[in-house]
């Protein structure tokens, strides 16, 4: 018997939740969108993950080719190589994607997205339109691979049989060693003390990974920087940085990621990060000697598609004027 | 000599130490700093969207804490309330609801412990020994007590149409990440969970609702659970079909592996905790879990599986849960090459490395549930090895 708790779900909300695609197509909106459209929101929203082709960057995934490798050493699994349903590309596009503002594409962005998907794996040609209509009639070429888990049936005869106790197997030797391939993170051994003293000394390769990361001493420089700026804005500066960090990384050890890591970058030419790949659209800014003051990281915080057009970073802006002094404050705590 | 430990006063014996008011809500003593979550930077993009491994080799008992307990986001953890927080049930059923937190607290509840466990636990050793650590090859595990509510309470308020066959469960976050589960499972033990050992879940575990999945793969525990849809069919999501598929040596791909097979690990010793002793006696401990019900027996091999001896099981196995096992033994001081095998209730015997891989091949990433393999030598040093 119900318990009558809850209360009847809205049509607007369902709606606005109810966004899972069926492999026939079932929750795909009215609407549709071309390959030139969708090249043009794959160089603005994923190429900066995804490379210009799909072909991927860094160790982002690659997203089209790898056709027949699924027997390789090495198979690449891409939406032509290895996904079954279209519905499937939509749907993760529509909810998940861009990386770090997921849900703002537009239905019809999302096929013209999908559509460009299909071109450059070769799957359509350049004047191709996904719309609802057509959409069912796109068949992946992996739409066959797959099977139902049999385990039970394949696997359980042999796995339950009566195991063995003794003398099962010829003796050992080692044939393979992790510490051969050497991709374990540092690590710190734990030993303990013993009242026979039978410990032995801790081996010289012991590692403890926080030994690595002494502080250094800050420069002068930095600390009379630092007492210049308004402790509480700084303080909210890394509260709104949460936003910003999915893609970019400040302090000791910054890597690039998503995006260029940004010590320093108050102050600095833009396009200062060594090893990222900028847009050309930022190297074109920068090479016209766009410098990151606090008036320009406040225009482009604003708006960063106004600032410079087509640059990669899928980024709304920040609207509150007090919340982009704050990022830029707190910025200028990273850079001496 | 006199140990002056004992026969000198100890500052902690003669000063005072915190009050009770020092730590409103504590943390370890910092003499354990370093029995942290462990994350290795090269196996993803960003560390946004990865996982990260419960330090399993540094505990004991069954229960992780919830603060070391392994993480995995797509989208990264995200901070929501109690009060923000709504779940709806919409598709095919008689009345689409909308739930809020307080809502699920007034249902009846329930309470189990089950094991999460990633479908790629051990996914990175297919290829041969890769990873140096119990941590590492093994610590894509949890094992929590949870409350919650059945998820087959809440579609009963909703009431399942005849034609609804699964569920597809999404969460809050930007991923959104959604697994199809068919109704079966659904209605059987799925649990909307809001506390595990006894508090709030964590931030990390999907604060304040996530999905227990029993005995499944962890991918299907929706963290942030905002959606369940029915459906007469599976949605086909991402995550279970490009990800999450196994794929086989003939190209094809296994769908829809959800069970989590029998498994164990010696989690001490283990290449993060050497026999830092000399011969004696001495406790060599694991873990081992099925996600086909409960683990019955344990068998511990120290010659690297010609011989095997029953370990002893602490405690009393549960069904879809971790369970400890100890064996105790007194090393002679030579090499060991230390196995475990676990044998579950349906009769199921943890598989070696070799029997798996004659099936599967060495690309399928997910459940490799196999037999793992700790070379100790004459200095007590552990490394993970594979064996001939």
């Amino acid at each position: 018997e119900p318990l009558g708790i809850g209360r009847a779900a809205l049509p607007e909300e369902v709606a606005a939740w109810d966004v899972a695609i069926m492999p026939d197509g079932r929750g795909l909106p009215q609407g549709g969108g071309n390959v030139l459209d969708g090249e043009d929101l794959w160089i603005e929203q994923c190429a900066v993950c995804h490379g210009d082709f799909a072909e991927g960057a860094g160790n982002w995934p690659q997203i089209v080719g790898g056709l027949g490798t699924l027997m390789d050493d090495r198979p690449v699994k891409t939406t032509d190589s290895y996904w079954p349903h279209l519905s499937t590309v939509w749907d993760y596009v529509n909810r998940s994607m861009p990386f770090g503002a997921a849900q703002t594409l537009t239905g019809d962005e999302v096929y013209a997205i999908t559509a460009y998907i299909l071109y450059s794996g070769g799957l359509v040609d350049d004047d191709f339109e996904l719309t609802h209509e057509n959409f069912t009639s796109i068949t992946l070429p992996n739409a066959d691979g797959f099977f139902v888990d049999d385990r039970d049936d394949v696997e359980l005869p042999l796995f339950t049989q009566e195991p063995c106790m003794s003398d099962c197997r010829a003796p050992v030797s080692i044939s393979a060693r992790a510490t051969d391939i050497d991709v374990t993170p540092e690590f710190p051994i734990i030993r303990f003390t013993y009242s026979d003293g039978s410990a032995p000394a801790p081996a010289p390769t012991d590692t403890v990974e926080e030994a690595s990361a002494e502080p250094e001493a800050a420069p002068a420089e930095e600390a009379v920087q630092m007492a210049s700026l308004d402790p509480a804005l700084v303080a909210a500066g890394e509260a709104a940085w949460r936003q910003c960090r999915t893609c970019h990384q400040l302090g000791d050890g910054a890597r690039n990621g998503t995006g260029p890591q940004l010590n320093g970058v108050v102050g600095q030419a833009a396009g200062h990060a060594d090893g990222f790949r900028y847009s050309p659209a930022l190297i074109e800014a920068s090479e016209g000697g766009l410098v990151w003051t606090e008036e320009t990281l406040d225009a482009f915080l604003e708006n960063p598609a106004g600032l410079i057009p087509r640059n990669r970073m899928s980024f709304r802006g920040v609207r509150s004027e007090d919340e982009r002094a704050a990022l830029i404050a707190y910025l200028m705590s990273y850079s001496n | 000599s006199p140990d002056p430990l004992i026969t000198e006063v100890q500052p902690y014996a003669s000063f005072l130490g915190e009050g009770v008011d020092a730590t409103p809500y504590g943390m370890p003593i910092h003499f354990e700093d370093h029995v942290v979550r462990r994350n290795v930077e090269w196996l993803t993009a960003d560390p946004i969207s990865s996982i990260n491994f419960t330090p399993i080799h540094a505990l004991d008992g069954t229960i992780t804490p919830q603060g070391c307990a392994f993480e995995r986001h797509h989208s990264g953890a995200i901070e929501m309330s109690k009060d923000e927080y709504r779940l709806m049930i919409t598709g095919l059923v008689d009345k689409p609801l909308v739930f809020t937190f307080g809502d699920l607290m007034r249902m009846p509840r329930v309470q189990h412990t089950y094991f999460c466990e990633c479908a790629a636990n051990g996914g990175m050793e297919w290829g041969g020994a890769q990873l140096n650590g119990a941590q590492f090859t093994h610590g894509m595990i949890h094992n929590m007590e949870y409350t919650g509510v059945s998820l087959r309470t809440l579609l009963n308020e909703a009431g399942v149409k005849p034609e609804g066959t699964w569920v597809y469960v999404e969460g809050h976050d930007a991923s959104s990440n959604g697994r199809s589960i068919p109704m079966e499972k659904a209605l059987d033990d799925c649990i909307v969970a809001f506390y595990a050992n006894g508090e709030a879940l964590r931030m990390e575990h999907g604060y304040p609702v996530r999905l227990v999945v029993p005995g499944w793969e962890g991918n299907m525990w929706v963290k942030w659970l905002r959606r369940i849809g029915v459906h007469d069919g599976p949605i086909e999501s991402r995550e279970e079909t490009s990800k999450y598929t196994d794929l086989m040596p003939d190209g094809r791909a296994r769908k829809w592996t959800w069970v989590m097979d029998a498994k164990s690990v010696i989690t001490s010793p283990s290449p993060q905790v050497p026999v830092s002793h000399g011969p004696g006696p001495m406790v060599i401990t694991g873990l081992a879990w099925s996600g086909r019900g409960k683990v019955t027996r344990v068998d511990v091999s120290v010659d690297g599986g010609v011989n095997w001896q029953e370990a002893r099981i602490a405690g009393d196995p549960q069904s879809m849960a971790v369970t400890r096992f100890y064996f105790d033994h007194v090393w002679d001081g030579a090499p060991m090459f230390l196995q475990a095998r676990a044998i579950d209730e349906t009769g199921y015997v943890q598989p070696t490395k070799e029997q798996l891989r004659a099936i599967r091949g060495l690309n399928s990433i997910y459940h490799n549930n196999a037999i793992q393999t700790w070379y100790v030598n004459e200095n007590g040093d552990a490394e993970n090895v594979e064996v001939s």
